[in-house]
């Protein structure tokens, strides 16, 4: 709802009194409707066809009172955050090794990262949990649920890191690059103190909306017997036979916890913006998969556009690659695809040109002239 | 290999698949109508339409899925008696239809709100400046190009939607993929890695096309500005 007044003014003009009145008429009846449906569920939950009242104190206190807390809700919610805390971590160092990995010099190091990391992005997290939790129990692991939430939440959501790591590493300002590889740093040593760490702030933002995710999907060990919160709560909800209670209570918690690390990664870019070059990632967009283009890139550019902070010049750095896909290797070929840079007007490639240059589309026999080697991918 | 080669005929892998895309394809269209009601209630002038998609978005974005397949199963149909049909296997698949659409439907308005975020404001006041109204100004200004930024996206959330169909085990939909790799492990203990890799290859199989199809179309479509 931040963006609500952002929004209106793209869409809407200022309403004159007649519009004010047809919106406030509009906006009661909405109302009014939405009570209705309220009371309707309310209705439903009191008078189920042929259930028991589901209102009544009877069954909402066993869902309440201390001993469901004591004896339930807070270990299942121990667990629960056990688990996040340590697949989070798990995740951060995984995420950290496989990004850097994507990114180094060496082309081996660089496409077996590659392969585990898309790999890890694309299976879903419960095969990855029903696998882990049986494999863990023929090799007599102590604790095989718990070793399986956490090992797989760690490889999902380490890959996601890992390639949040690569974008912020994308959206660097190439000036940064450059400057290093001018003082006399290797291509690893830039990468490793100069763009790695301006990178990991910039990403931090929407790396605390994955610890979402993480949270979320530590819900996903109660398929394997892990006793987490709604593990707990449906427990607690088979002895007295109050489930949809125990589960509302089970629902309240998780969406307290993961509200406030929202709220958490909402605040975060306004901090992170002052330690690094690079865009912060406000955006972020949900969980990803292979070879996913996102949309970070136009939305940047929207807003460089109007957001011109040396007072009308346009700022001096590539819009060239921002999303998961950002690679800094290919930065001459990919930055046009991915917006217009208007500092760089000149650069801008032409597509047909280089189509007629192209020796697979050249007619036999007629000689076209080529526009250097294929279009500005070399000549800058 | 001779019991590699067993487990394809034993057990049939493919049908296990299609109800995952069966899944993913209803969930996909009700929570596209859904999605698309939520986000023109979110960019609405309307107070009160605005508010209750604000709460709902938050409300599903917050809230894991497993929680919500669950409370499909155990609450609105054991205890509200929601159900669809007197065949389990039936009113199993269509609650957790409605749970992945209630849930996917959030994020494809987030990913729609985020396409309209890229318009320049720019658009809107040369729009205007032309003299458009507001109908005019929205649908052919605004939309279409709003509609092109939100296909990366969009994309994601479909890709995300296929894994999260996998969790329809917590709905009780006992032959989708998670289930039987379940059951198959659990009967030939021996093959644990093979078996594995074979749903999650199919999975990677599934979701490459997808991904590449959305790459292709979000460079496609994109708008150069």
């Amino acid at each position: 709802m931040a963006n609500a007044p952002g929004e209106s003014a793209v869409l809407f003009d200022q309403p004159g009194p007649k519009s004010r009145r047809i919106i406030r008429i509009v906006n009661w009846s909405a109302a009014i409707v939405f009570a209705i449906a309220l009371v309707l569920v309310l209705l439903r939950l009191y008078n189920p066809p042929d259930g028991e009242n589901q209102l009544s104190w009877e069954l909402w206190k066993p869902a309440l009172d201390g001993e469901a807390w004591s004896d339930f809700y807070l270990p299942g919610l121990w667990m629960t955050l056990r688990a996040t805390i340590l697949a989070v971590i798990g995740s951060v160092v995984f995420g950290l090794a496989f990004g850097i990995g994507r990114l180094l010099p060496n082309v081996v190091i660089r496409s077996i990262a590659g392969v585990i990391v898309e790999f890890c992005r694309a299976v879903p997290v419960l095969m990855f949990m029903i696998f882990f939790w049986r494999f863990f129990a023929f090799l007599g692991v102590e604790g095989e649920a718990y070793w399986a939430v956490v090992v797989s939440l760690v490889l999902y959501n380490g890959s996601v890191v890992a390639e949040l790591v690569r974008s912020g590493v994308g959206n660097l300002p190439n000036g940064q690059r450059e400057a290093s590889l001018a003082l006399g740093l290797t291509h690893t040593q830039s990468l490793m103190e100069i763009e790695v760490p301006q990178a990991v702030f910039a990403m931090l933002p929407a790396a605390v909306t994955q610890l979402v995710v993480v949270l979320k999907d530590t819900a996903l060990g109660s398929i394997i017997m892990y006793t987490d919160l709604l593990q707990e709560s449906r427990r607690l909800g088979s002895m007295y036979f109050n489930i949809l209670q125990t589960l509302a209570v089970a629902a309240v918690v998780y969406f307290v916890f993961c509200w406030l690390l929202s709220r958490l990664a909402e605040w975060l870019p306004k901090r992170m913006q002052q330690r690094t070059a690079a865009a912060v990632e406000h955006e972020t967009v949900a969980p990803i998969a292979i070879m996913d283009p996102s949309n970070v890139n136009q939305i940047a550019v929207a807003r460089e556009m109007k957001q011109r902070p040396y007072g009308g010049a346009p700022r001096r750095y590539h819009v060239h690659h921002r999303g998961s896909n950002a690679s800094i290797r290919e930065w001459r070929r990919t930055r046009y695809m991915q917006g217009y840079d208007e500092t760089h007007p000149e650069s801008q490639r032409d597509f047909q040109k280089e189509k007629e240059a192209w020796p697979f589309f050249k007619d036999n026999g007629k000689d076209k002239p080529r526009n250097g080697d294929s279009g500005s991918t070399h000549n800058q | 290999m001779d019991g590699f080669v067993q487990l394809f005929s034993d057990y049939n892998i493919p049908a296990a698949f299609l109800v995952n895309i069966e899944l993913t394809l209803w969930s996909a269209l009700f929570s596209t109508v859904l999605g698309v009601i939520l986000v023109m209630m979110r960019i609405s002038p309307i107070t009160s339409l605005h508010k209750v998609a604000g709460i709902y978005v938050e409300f599903f974005k917050n809230m894991p899925l497993t929680i919500i397949m669950v409370f499909m199963v155990l609450g609105a149909y054991a205890q509200l008696k929601l159900s669809f049909s007197d065949t389990f296997a039936t009113n199993f698949f269509w609650l957790a239809v409605t749970g992945l659409s209630l849930y996917t439907a959030a994020f494809v308005c987030e990913s729609l709100r985020s396409g309209i975020n890229t318009v320049p404001l720019g658009q809107a006041e040369a729009a205007r400046a032309l003299g458009l109204n507001f109908w005019q100004a929205a649908t052919q200004i605004i939309l279409p190009q709003a509609v092109r930024g939100s296909v990366a996206p969009l994309g994601n959330t479909f890709i995300a939607l296929l894994k999260n169909s996998t969790v329809a085990a917590a709905a009780s939909v006992a032959t989708e993929t998670s289930s039987l790799m379940s059951e198959m492990i659990e009967y030939h203990a021996d093959l644990i890695v093979p078996i594995f890799l074979i749903f999650a290859f199919g999975y990677v199989i599934l979701i490459i096309p997808i991904g590449m199809l959305t790459t292709y179309l979000s460079n496609r479509l994109a708008v150069r500005r």
